[in-house]
């Protein structure tokens, strides 16, 4: 269903108008699973930052060289028991909802709206151009313009990833593979920091994106619907 | 996707686009009326408010491209009546309302409880990915941290003074044989040198060499019930924890008296420290005094008992 452009119509004194379109464009479990997710997330970092301040370090513990100091009030747990409380709670919230969104949009078929594929590639460049005011707008065919998909595969890839170098760094002997694939616990537990970084980027020029597009866009995670959309 | 590309700029070209500087209303009709001629032909068009976003963008514009009409389906999907359409987004808004239920770790009365929930099942499904036959990965002699460069974790002094002639580990709980044993008896069973690695709590790692016997040989000289759930420890500071049975008989657990090769220091826990590879470093207490097999926890361990996790396996 999603994708399917309606119109919205006022019957008055018999006649009915046009006032507006919309399109369905987000189905009830990516709209779950993204709030969800994104709450999990979101504790995720602080707790995780909250642990990292425990050993702010990458190298030896003789002699210790801090990487940063990073604030506390910036961090969620107080200390480093209760930041892995939070962590090792949400962690289930973060891979659950993980799946569940993962699972939906194969057997959906729902993945084509957003899985970033060859096709899209050459709509990247002209999408950069216009986002630094430097070409004209690329038509809107789409829910997903090519790079918002290459932008969002790389997010899920992303989130995949911080779940695999989490469980590297959480079981380093029952999944020592997974651990030995990254080079080794202590590799493990740099990627795990390096991918929260990564998603934070993602997450900034989201939230940027989120902001210039408008009420319209917003409100289409929450009710599914878009309202007027642009193709 | 290359075809859809082109089609908005041959339609607009075929329908002559109306210029940049056209009237909004008209260009409105101009990409609305598709749809609505196939949906329902009879009614009259009548479109004062063409309310779509596109038209505020303006000349900058490739031009209001018709593949809306094109893309969308109206056959399956008629129009919608604006209270209907609004009734609808409500109820899609209630559908996503179960996401307020984290809320509820936002309010201090629970949220305790519900990280400890939380914590609880993370540590039943570490349980159940603890395998007894898989071993920790061991490293060669050239990998090993150098001595110096071990950290020395103390919860509170880093000699309690433990006189070594007198030193005894006091056995009791679900065991044939309770009493007091000398170091010479443990030092007595089968010996084993690991180059594991001892991972901290707080993040940091290093590679040790560790020697001693075999806490499931000990088990077994003692005679205890390893059908029992636990085994707790007592240390000479005070410090005290606890191991599941499964870990205890892991053949990588050592009642460790050797580090390096040579016999334990004081600092490391002289003269009988747990070493378990399968656990982080607060699992592995130092100056051991008592074992005690057991099936009931009425402490877990000093740091478990201040909130973190219980089963902490690696």
């Amino acid at each position: 269903m999603s994708g399917a452009v309606v119109e919205i119509t006022r019957t008055k004194e018999g006649e009915t108008d046009t006032v507006a379109r919309a399109a369905y464009e987000h189905p009830l479990p990516v709209r779950l699973c993204h709030w969800l997710n994104a709450i999990s997330l979101f504790v995720m970092v602080g707790s995780g930052l909250q642990i990292f301040r425990a050993f702010p370090s990458f190298g030896a513990k003789i002699p210790q060289k801090d990487l940063i100091d990073w604030p506390k009030s910036f961090a969620i747990g107080g200390w480093l028991g209760g930041a892995l409380q939070w962590h090792l709670t949400f962690m289930w919230i973060y891979v659950a909802t993980g799946l569940i969104y993962l699972g939906y949009q194969i057997f959906s078929g729902n993945y084509r709206q957003v899985l970033f594929t060859r096709c899209d590639l050459p709509g990247v460049w002209p999408m950069v151009k216009h986002y630094f005011f430097f070409g004209p707008k690329p038509p809107v065919t789409e829910a997903y313009n090519p790079l918002q998909k290459q932008a969002y595969t790389t997010a899920i890839g992303l989130g995949v990833i911080s779940v695999l170098t989490g469980f590297a760094v959480w079981k380093p002997v029952q999944f020592s593979w997974l651990a030995w694939l990254m080079g080794g616990f202590h590799w493990a537990r740099i990627w795990h920091f390096v991918t929260m970084w990564a998603i934070l980027g993602f997450v900034f020029g989201h939230l940027i994106m989120v902001a210039l597009h408008g009420w319209s866009n917003f409100v289409s995670m929450l009710t599914g619907w878009k309202k007027n959309p642009e193709y | 996707m290359e075809p859809k590309d082109d089609k908005p700029r041959t339609d607009a070209a075929a329908s002559g686009e109306p210029a940049p500087g056209k009237a909004q209303g008209e260009a409105g009709a101009d990409r609305v009326k598709p749809v609505e001629a196939e949906v329902a032909e009879a009614k009259p068009l009548r479109l004062e408010k063409p309310t779509t976003t596109r038209w505020k963008i303006g000349p900058a514009t490739t031009g209001p491209a018709t593949t809306g009409p094109a893309k969308s389906n109206p056959a399956k999907t008629g129009p919608i009546d604006q209270r209907k359409f609004a009734q609808m987004s409500r109820r899609e808004l209630l559908k996503i309302s179960p996401v307020l239920a984290l809320g509820a770790f936002a309010i201090p009365r629970f949220q305790e409880s519900l990280l400890k929930k939380g914590l609880g099942f993370s540590d039943w499904a570490s349980a159940r990915l603890f395998r007894q036959g898989h071993l920790a990965p061991t490293f060669s002699d050239t990998e090993l941290t150098p001595f110096e460069k071990f950290p020395i974790n103390g919860y509170d002094v880093a000699d309690p003074g433990v006189i070594f002639e007198s030193w005894t580990l006091t056995v009791t709980g679900l065991v044939r044989k309770p009493g007091d044993y000398k170091l010479e008896q443990i030092q007595a069973l089968q010996p084993y040198r690991q180059n594991t690695r001892h991972i901290c709590v707080e993040g940091w790692d290093v590679i040790g060499r560790f020697g001693g016997a075999r806490l499931s040989d000990f088990l077994n000289m003692i005679g205890a019930d390893t059908k029992a759930r636990f085994i707790t420890v007592a240390c000479a500071d005070d410090y005290y924890e606890s191991l599941d049975m499964a870990t205890a008989l892991h053949p990588q657990t050592l009642l460790c008296y050797e580090m390096y090769d040579r016999p334990l220091t004081r600092e490391h826990g002289a003269p009988l420290r747990l070493n378990v590879p399968t656990k982080v470093g607060y699992k592995q207490p130092k100056y051991l005094t008592d074992l005690k097999v057991t099936n009931v926890l009425d402490k877990v361990g000093y740091w478990e008992d201040q909130g973190y996790s219980s089963f902490y396996g690696l």
